[in-house]
């Protein structure tokens, strides 16, 4: 057994001592040891080449001081941003800033959705959050635990640029700890107006007469309502869009949902948004359960379908694909039961917010003080044109700005807005895509689909470990 | 009908049967692949008007800064690693595990046996993996295949030691050869048709993981072949020509192992 | 067993197979039983008992995996037994284009699952798609594969056989090979039918084969998730919805507690049906 034991030792060194030793142990190897040999020995080199070489490009920290404008030596800040959005715009800025302060901007891109959710909080969690973190505004913001990793912008001077109303979707317990990225948009219904035209219609201003509408399109034998439920986050929107209704009727419900209070299956306002989802099955394309979000916008550009609940990003997707055919495109925001309340729900542009442990703090602060000026903003519209009002005071749309928008803009002159429940609470069910599929195509009457949801939402509380759950 | 007409005719129906089963999928893919934007988001297998292969395939290779060929480069040197490691450590504990029969061969079989049925718990091994630091890393990836890989390579090692006689260790042993020395220079050369079996399966299996580098190497730098795949259904999803180029391209590498193997 | 054979194949050699099993398979398995019982950020945890069990029992867009996950295995594997047996039988027959068609079948197996699953899905589509276009070429309205929740599954399960068959038809053409051909001359001389010979000889001797493509078809179905996610994503609705792919969405959604209290049902429920199918099989075998 000594033997034995020291042989052990030798096995333990592991597989290269084992390549070393085929090598040793004479020369009749036939085929079998000669093709495993090069397969043991050359990729373990090139392996223990590429771990010890982890991209490390951070940039030397600022050497000059901080009075001064502009860096001596060139500072580089990583943003870390989602390859779903479209980095012109802000390309266009941080130009400027390159310029200005001699602050470099590295795009360190992580994909969307969930996948993305989870790097961000890993990146978090083990300490490798990049110096600048663009992510969604409003719950999921909130879900970072932004007091524990970001920077508290409330004295910021810069924070005076920014519309109020955005504010209180990046702050915990009333400190604030990002800024807005862009322009906001809203969550309405996207609407083919040469269609409208030929056939007679106008824009509807009650739940009644969006039926009407859809009647009328339907009876000229195109689709009324464009579902697109293949991408199941797109079946979200009426529900999402009904929230300035829900707030009309019910004035507490977020704040009553995100304390365990009220609920969507018993309050009748907000089941009124699932009951609405269901009420336009028969106006939707027949393969509305295997279609696209792309072959939706398609559908809306050509008139085979006449409008689409979306969100205005969609504008711009449009505008990449189709751009002879942006001026079709009109917006009008989700009727409620009655005609007075009739506003419009809006989406907050993404955060963007500083990582306190960061190694260039004081440039990534500089960096976002000139991001959010009506000047940034001029930059970033010269590239890329606004799906909605911009939230930074005294930055106007621009001449050339969509259609869609433009008519957004009575909403906001009137007040008639609301921002979307995902900016006012911190519980947003992970299940919402699939049960409002399951809502908007009949598997589930509109009272069992709330009540999912209310589980869902509960579900997530839970985990959350929310008080009061 | 005579039995050669019979033949012939059965020998036909099989040919039309694969066609219609494997070529025409195989084609659509292809023949898209070859399309401008426009005709091949009709789907159908039409001949294309103009092809424009090179400019497809130029442009899945080279979006988003070359994600692609850095993906092959991942995906190709976690699958060789994962290889090289699996066949020495598996060839090792099969050799033994066939070769001794004592009270712990029960147990031993059953935790081997265990690996091939029990799926991997997810975050528990997340949770592993970093806290040794080898979280999102090309080591930790390569690790974790091998791990999930040990079980059905040990167990077909296994299998193939019973054809190999004992009396070529008995004569090694009268020899005085050490029991390493005996394992790689005698036994493991006689694995060679199994140990291909082995680099085979083992390959395509590890290259076509979907779901190990989802959980347990994510990160768009580090983004295997079958992620990026994945991700571009979303960023192509108008562009059937450049998802189905991509879908060429990545099933090049383990029809050419097949091929290099029979 | 004596000394020297002991010490010539010590258990060393089975170190660093075991080392890495362990760290990398065992530990994690072993510790998901208490992280199952967690509210976990993989930083910090909290103890809450049997919660999440009961959240996975008592939800619906939860449970709706073990049905699925059970259709799903019991088709692609029934369906690949029968498919690869009959192959295996015709590809080892007189036909000359046998080796043609082994290359043929086998091929698909070397394919990524996503690629496959995107191919599929873009032929499924129900008025665009390459099937449906056919079907109604000659005059019959395809289904929409993947947007009827009734059949959206037995879509995937059905392209799950077409990937997969090719293996089992390989395990099959080995077993039916290693049939020695004396049996087939005895019923000959006894004037059997091929039928006979089918049922008589082939489908006994190949039972290790078959047990082996039962094993390796059952517990693939009941792990599975990739194709179902790159086709469906679990859709309509949850209407395919697999354990393994609800065990993802509560990843995602940051519920690592939960992901893992799914990940112990899960093989909690593999280890209940294989080993007893394993051990039942195995008996068979040995009967035989």
């Amino acid at each position: 057994m000594h033997m034995s034991q020291k042989k052990s030792l030798a096995v333990l060194s592991g597989t290269l001592l084992t390549a070393a030793m085929l090598s040793a142990c004479g020369s009749n190897n036939n085929n079998g040891a000669a093709s495993a040999s090069p397969s043991t020995t050359e990729p373990s080199a090139s392996a223990s080449a590429s771990a010890s070489a982890p991209a490390s490009s951070a940039a030397a920290s600022p050497s000059a001081s901080a009075e001064s404008e502009r860096y001596e030596k060139p500072v580089t800040l990583k943003l870390l941003i989602d390859n779903q959005t479209s980095t012109e715009g802000i390309k266009a800025i941080t130009d400027e800033i390159e310029k200005r302060y001699n602050i470099k901007t590295e795009f360190d891109l992580r994909p969307g959705g969930g996948e993305g959710d989870n790097l961000v909080k890993t990146k978090l969690a083990t300490g490798e959050m990049d110096d600048l973190n663009f992510y969604n505004a409003g719950s999921l913001f909130k879900s970072l635990q932004p007091e524990k990793y970001f920077l508290d912008l409330t004295d910021e001077p810069f924070m005076d640029n920014v519309v109020d109303s955005f504010k209180p979707t990046v702050s915990v317990n009333g400190r604030i700890y990002a800024g807005p990225s862009g322009s906001s948009q809203a969550g309405a219904w996207l609407y083919n107006q040469k269609v409208y035209a030929e056939l007679g219609l106008s824009v509807p201003k009650t739940w009644d007469e969006l039926k009407a509408n859809n009647e009328k399109i339907k009876a000229a034998g195109k689709t009324a309502v464009i579902g697109s439920y293949k991408d199941s986050w797109t079946s979200q929107l009426i529900l999402l869009a009904d929230q300035f209704n829900v707030q009309a009727t019910a004035p507490t419900f977020a704040d009553d949902f995100t304390a365990g209070t009220a609920k969507f299956a018993t309050t009748p306002a907000a089941l009124r948004s699932f009951e609405k989802l269901a009420e336009m099955k028969p106006y939707l394309n027949k393969d509305y359960l295997s279609t696209t979000y792309d072959q939706a916008l398609k559908m809306l550009v050509d008139g085979t379908g006449v409008q689409y609940p979306m969100l205005t990003f969609a504008l711009s997707n449009i505008f990449a694909t189709y751009p002879d055919k942006i001026d079709d495109i009109g917006v009008f925001a989700q009727p409620g039961d009655s005609a007075d309340s009739n506003g419009l729900t809006v989406w907050m542009p993404a955060a963007i917010s500083i990582y306190k442990d960061g190694k260039n703090v004081e440039a990534a602060k500089k960096w976002l003080a000139f991001f959010d000026t009506p000047e940034a903003m001029a930059l970033m519209a010269a590239k890329a044109k606004p799906e909605g009002p911009y939230v930074i005071k005294g930055a106007a749309l621009p001449e050339d700005a969509y259609g869609g928008v433009k008519d957004m803009l009575p909403y906001f002159d009137s007040n008639n807005n609301a921002p979307a429940l995902e900016f006012l609470s911190p519980l947003k069910g992970p299940n919402l895509p699939q049960i409002t599929v399951e809502a908007g195509s009949g598997m589930k009457s509109p009272e069992d689909s709330a009540k999912a949801y209310d589980k869902d939402v509960e579900k997530q509380a839970k985990q959350l470990g929310l008080a009061g759950w | 009908m005579s039995r050669s007409a019979r033949r012939i005719a059965l020998e036909a129906l099989a040919v039309l049967l694969s066609v219609v089963v494997f070529w025409v999928p195989f084609y659509f893919v292809i023949i898209n692949s070859f399309k401008n934007r426009t005709e091949s988001s009709l789907l159908d297998i039409r001949w294309p008007s103009a092809f424009e292969i090179y400019d497809n395939y130029k442009t899945v290779l080279t979006a988003q800064d070359g994600m692609v060929s850095r993906a092959f480069l991942n995906s190709a040197a976690i699958t060789l690693l994962s290889i090289a490691v699996l066949v020495v450590v598996c060839a090792m504990a099969g050799y033994v595990m066939q070769r001794r029969t004592d009270r712990w061969s029960g147990t031993i079989s059953f935790l081997v046996l265990a690996g091939l049925m029990i799926p991997p718990a997810i975050v528990p091994t997340i949770w592993v993996l970093d806290s040794i630091h080898l979280f999102k890393t090309m080591s930790g990836i390569v690790l974790i295949e091998v791990a999930l890989g040990i079980s059905f390579a040990t167990i077909l090692y296994k299998g193939f030691m019973a054809t190999i006689p004992r009396e070529i260790d008995e004569a090694a042993i009268v020899d005085g050869c050490g029991s390493l020395r005996l394992f790689f220079r005698m036994i493991f050369p006689l694995l060679a048709p199994v140990t291909s079996t082995v680099v085979v399966l083992s390959a395509v299996g590890i290259y076509n993981d979907f779901v190990n580098p989802l959980y347990f190497f994510p990160g768009a730098r580090n983004a295997t072949i079958q992620l990026t795949l994945y991700n571009f259904t979303s960023l192509y999803n108008t562009s059937w020509n450049l998802l189905f180029a991509d879908i060429i391209l990545i099933s090049i590498p383990p029809l050419v192992l097949f091929i290099f193997f029979q | 067993m004596t000394k020297a054979s002991r010490r010539f194949y010590s258990y060393a050699f089975l170190l660093p197979a075991g080392i890495v099993y362990f760290i990398f398979f065992l530990l994690p398995t072993l510790m998901s039983f208490f992280f199952s019982m967690t509210r976990w950020d993989l930083v910090d945890w909290e103890f809450i008992g049997f919660d999440n069990y009961a959240t996975f029992f008592s939800e619906s867009s939860l449970n709706i995996g073990f049905r699925n996950t059970l259709i799903y295995a019991v088709v692609t594997c029934a369906l690949k037994v029968v498919f690869g047996l009959l192959l295996g039988v015709a590809l080892t027959s007189s036909l000359r284009v046998k080796s043609y068609l082994r290359s043929v079948v086998f091929f698909p197996t070397l394919l990524s699952t996503i690629a496959v699953g995107i191919a599929f899905s873009s032929m499924m589509h129900p008025t665009q798609g390459l099937i449906n276009r056919s079907l109604s070429a000659v005059g019959i309205a395809g289904p929409d594969w993947l947007g009827d929740t009734g059949i959206a599954l037995l879509s995937v399960a059905l392209v799950d056989v077409w990937k997969g068959v090719g293996m089992a038809t390989v395990i099959f053409i080995a077993g039916i090979m290693s049939i020695p051909e004396e049996y087939y001359e005895a019923l000959q001389i006894d004037g059997g039918t091929s039928f006979s010979k089918f049922r008589y000889i082939t489908i006994p001797l190949t039972a290790p084969a078959m047990n082996s493509v039962i094993i390796l078809a059952f517990i693939g179905g009941l792990r599975s998730f990739d194709l179902v996610w790159a086709m469906t994503k679990g859709g309509p609705g949850f209407s395919t919805d697999l354990i393994a792919s609800i065990i993802y969405k509560q990843y995602q959604g940051g519920f690592y507690g939960l992901a893992t209290a799914g990940n112990v049902i899960l093989f909690i429920g593999v280890s209940l049906l294989a080993f007893p199918l394993f051990k039942f099989l195995n008996k068979r075998e040995v009967d035989l």
